[in-house]
């Protein structure tokens, strides 16, 4: 475990996380109940990348993401019921129900999106970045994407473009091992993301994504970096996908987590353990955490039910901007 | 007032006073402002004129990230079939995140795009592609046929909020015309009546615009009265004076440079066949490029276009002068 963390930092992180765990498991319930009826792709288990990124940014700081969203959008600050109102496809959901879980916006907290094809997330911070810089002030511009995204040419492009101009982007990829249904080794030789971004001499590190403090600690040496005028970083997050692929995938490519390695790795327990034994957690704080986060996952649930389905002309009217 | 330039001087002159007016307008693209004496350059400054890599994916990309953050970006691609190497990001992405974030941000960005290039640069630098983009929602496309539309259809593309594909024809690169002095912008979905006339009505676009109006002076003096009209714009698409036209001559030809299944000619005349079926008198023909990839040879490449004598022919045909070919 890394870095130092006294009571409110230690309790806010775990309350992140617990409300991103809670809201993922509850989705997956309201997705085999038809209740969100489309393509779901859930983060549960990759809870620490989101929360040490996205707690040390700010509303205007923009936050890009990919199909695997929610946890991001929610932990850069997105109200739960808003979001689920919009996998639920409700006029109340943060983009009228037109996005749905790949393509969550939330213009007010900087999460300025995500997008449904992999890689295609990562020149838009690049945008955010150089629009930054042109303004002046130090915002940033982050990007969440998949080992996966690496093998695309439009990463590659990226990362010379943002290091050519040393644009305030950090590119955080939660490299889980799997590229959709396919593992890491039948996409590509090279082992970690950070080694492929090497020859740009772009700030790069890899570290435990389950271990949110390295995660924090990292990211926070990135940022400092970008915050004070410096140039692109990657953060390459090693982490695990508790679920499949999307919700309802068979996962014939591998083969099951067992228990006790799942006790051992997730980020949420670690943090718990981590916790009790450095006395910042007192013992029933694990369970009073996810009970609140379980509650307000609920609440959400309540909201988002009462949303009225959108209009049928918002279907045309919001086509172009006028 | 006005002044003669040359279209591509005329593109070049909107996005310059678009620039001076408008700080959060920027230029990006491939082998633009390599020099110091490069005039965006010196005028405007290293931070919004900037030259790219030859990476198309990541330029525009940045650029819909730019835009989504508050700027204009304008984008020179040089040739249309560059934008083909980032299709994910001009049809995918920059068109629908309005639509996608339920209207909560906009993509003011221009993809600026030459295209028709028949003129020996073969298969791959020759298309005329915009038929792709004009069914994409959220896209606008804009082809302008003479100097004044050049500037005035930029203007416009750089003020709307929306992403616009906008193509010019590198043929007519050198074509002079008369160009209004100051900020002139020509309003999206408003179609030129090129000329007017009550026997036939020919819609051209782009570069078959004055290839409809020369064939229109050829078919006057058989006493043949064309209207020929220019829709500027291909998304938003002026169907409504298309099909006022038609009420009036019960006639249409469409002249594309496209391949058939792929042009603006084939939706034209579908909208046309939709919604104005009552006022045509008689079937009507497409005057497009053959279905090809553009051929290096000369004699070929001239085989291929659609040209004055295919024009005038359709348009006997379909006034009942001329056999329909099979």
């Amino acid at each position: 475990m890394n870095g130092q963390l006294d009571d409110g930092l230690g309790a806010e992180l775990l309350r992140t996380m617990w409300r991103i765990r809670a809201f993922e498991e509850r989705v997956g319930r309201l997705t085999r109940a038809n209740e969100v009826h489309g393509l779901v792709h859930l983060s549960a288990g990759q809870e620490a990348v989101a929360a040490g990124v996205c707690g040390q940014l700010r509303d205007d700081d923009a936050v890009y993401s990919g199909h695997r969203a929610h946890g991001h959008a929610i932990a850069k600050g997105a109200p739960l019921a808003r979001v689920l109102a919009e996998l639920m496809g409700r006029d109340g959901g943060l983009c009228r129900g037109l996005g749905g879980s790949m393509h969550l916006v939330d213009v007010e907290h900087g999460f300025l999106g995500a997008t449904g094809v992999v890689g295609g997330n990562v020149p838009l911070a690049l945008g955010s970045a150089l629009a930054g810089r042109l303004q002046g002030g130090d915002r940033v511009a982050v990007v969440f994407f998949g080992d996966g995204a690496v093998q695309g040419g439009i990463f590659v492009e990226s990362v010379n473009l943002a290091t050519l101009w040393g644009l305030p982007v950090i590119l955080v990829c939660e490299n889980n091992g799997f590229a959709e249904f396919t593992p890491r080794s039948a996409h590509t030789n090279v082992e970690r993301v950070s080694d492929v971004v090497a020859p740009y001499g772009i700030e790069r590190e890899t570290v435990d994504g389950n271990d949110v403090g390295a995660v924090r600690n990292a990211f926070a040496r990135f940022l400092a970096a970008a915050r004070a005028g410096g140039g692109p970083a990657l953060l390459e997050c090693l982490t695990v996908r508790l679920r499949g692929h999307y919700e309802g995938d068979p996962q014939l490519y591998r083969e099951a987590l067992a228990a006790e390695e799942w006790q051992r790795l997730d980020p949420i327990l670690r943090l718990q353990r981590r916790g009790l034994e450095e006395g910042w957690l007192d013992a029933d704080g694990p369970e009073r955490l996810e009970q609140e986060a379980r509650d307000e996952v609920e609440e959400a649930v309540r909201v988002a039910r009462e949303s009225p389905f959108p209009p049928a002309s918002v279907a045309a009217e919001l086509v172009y901007a006028p | 007032m006005a002044h003669e330039l040359p279209y591509i001087a005329a593109i070049e002159e909107a996005i310059r006073e678009e620039m001076e007016r408008d700080p959060s307008v920027l230029y990006f693209g491939q082998n633009i402002a390599t020099h110091e004496n490069d005039p965006f350059l010196k005028q405007f400054g290293p931070d919004r004129v900037r030259v790219t890599p030859i990476s198309e994916t990541a330029e525009i990309g940045m650029a819909v990230g730019a835009a989504i953050a508050g700027f204009r970006p304008v984008v020179e691609l040089y040739m249309a079939e560059f934008m083909l190497v980032a299709m994910d990001q001009v049809v995918n992405e920059a068109n629908r995140f309005h639509y996608m974030s339920g209207g909560q941000v906009t993509v003011p960005l221009v993809l600026k795009a030459g295209y028709g290039f028949t003129a020996g640069w073969a298969g791959q630098h020759t298309g005329t592609i915009y038929g792709m983009f004009m069914g994409v929602p959220g896209l606008k496309v804009a082809v302008p046929s003479t100097a004044a539309d050049a500037k005035g259809l930029m203007t416009t593309a750089i003020r709307d909020d929306n992403p616009v594909a906008y193509f010019h024809h590198y043929l007519l690169t050198l074509e002079h015309g008369e160009v209004p002095d100051g900020e002139y912008a020509v309003p999206f979905g408003k179609a030129n009546v090129a000329r007017e006339g009550g026997d036939v009505t020919i819609v051209g676009i782009g570069w078959t615009v004055p290839r409809a109006l020369a064939a229109a002076e050829q078919l006057a003096a058989d006493g043949v009265n064309a209207e020929v009209i220019d829709p500027r714009t291909l998304n938003p698409l002026d169907t409504d004076t298309i099909l006022g036209s038609v009420a009036k001559t019960g006639r249409l030809v469409v002249v594309d440079q496209s391949t058939r299944h792929g042009s603006a000619a084939a939706v034209i005349a579908a909208e046309v066949a939709d919604r104005g079926f009552g006022s045509l008198k008689a079937p009507v023909r497409l005057v497009t490029a053959l279905e090809a990839t553009v051929p290096y040879s000369e004699p070929m490449e001239q085989y291929l276009m659609p040209d004055e004598p295919k024009i005038v022919d359709a348009v006997q045909q379909v006034l009942g002068n001329a056999p329909v070919a099979a």
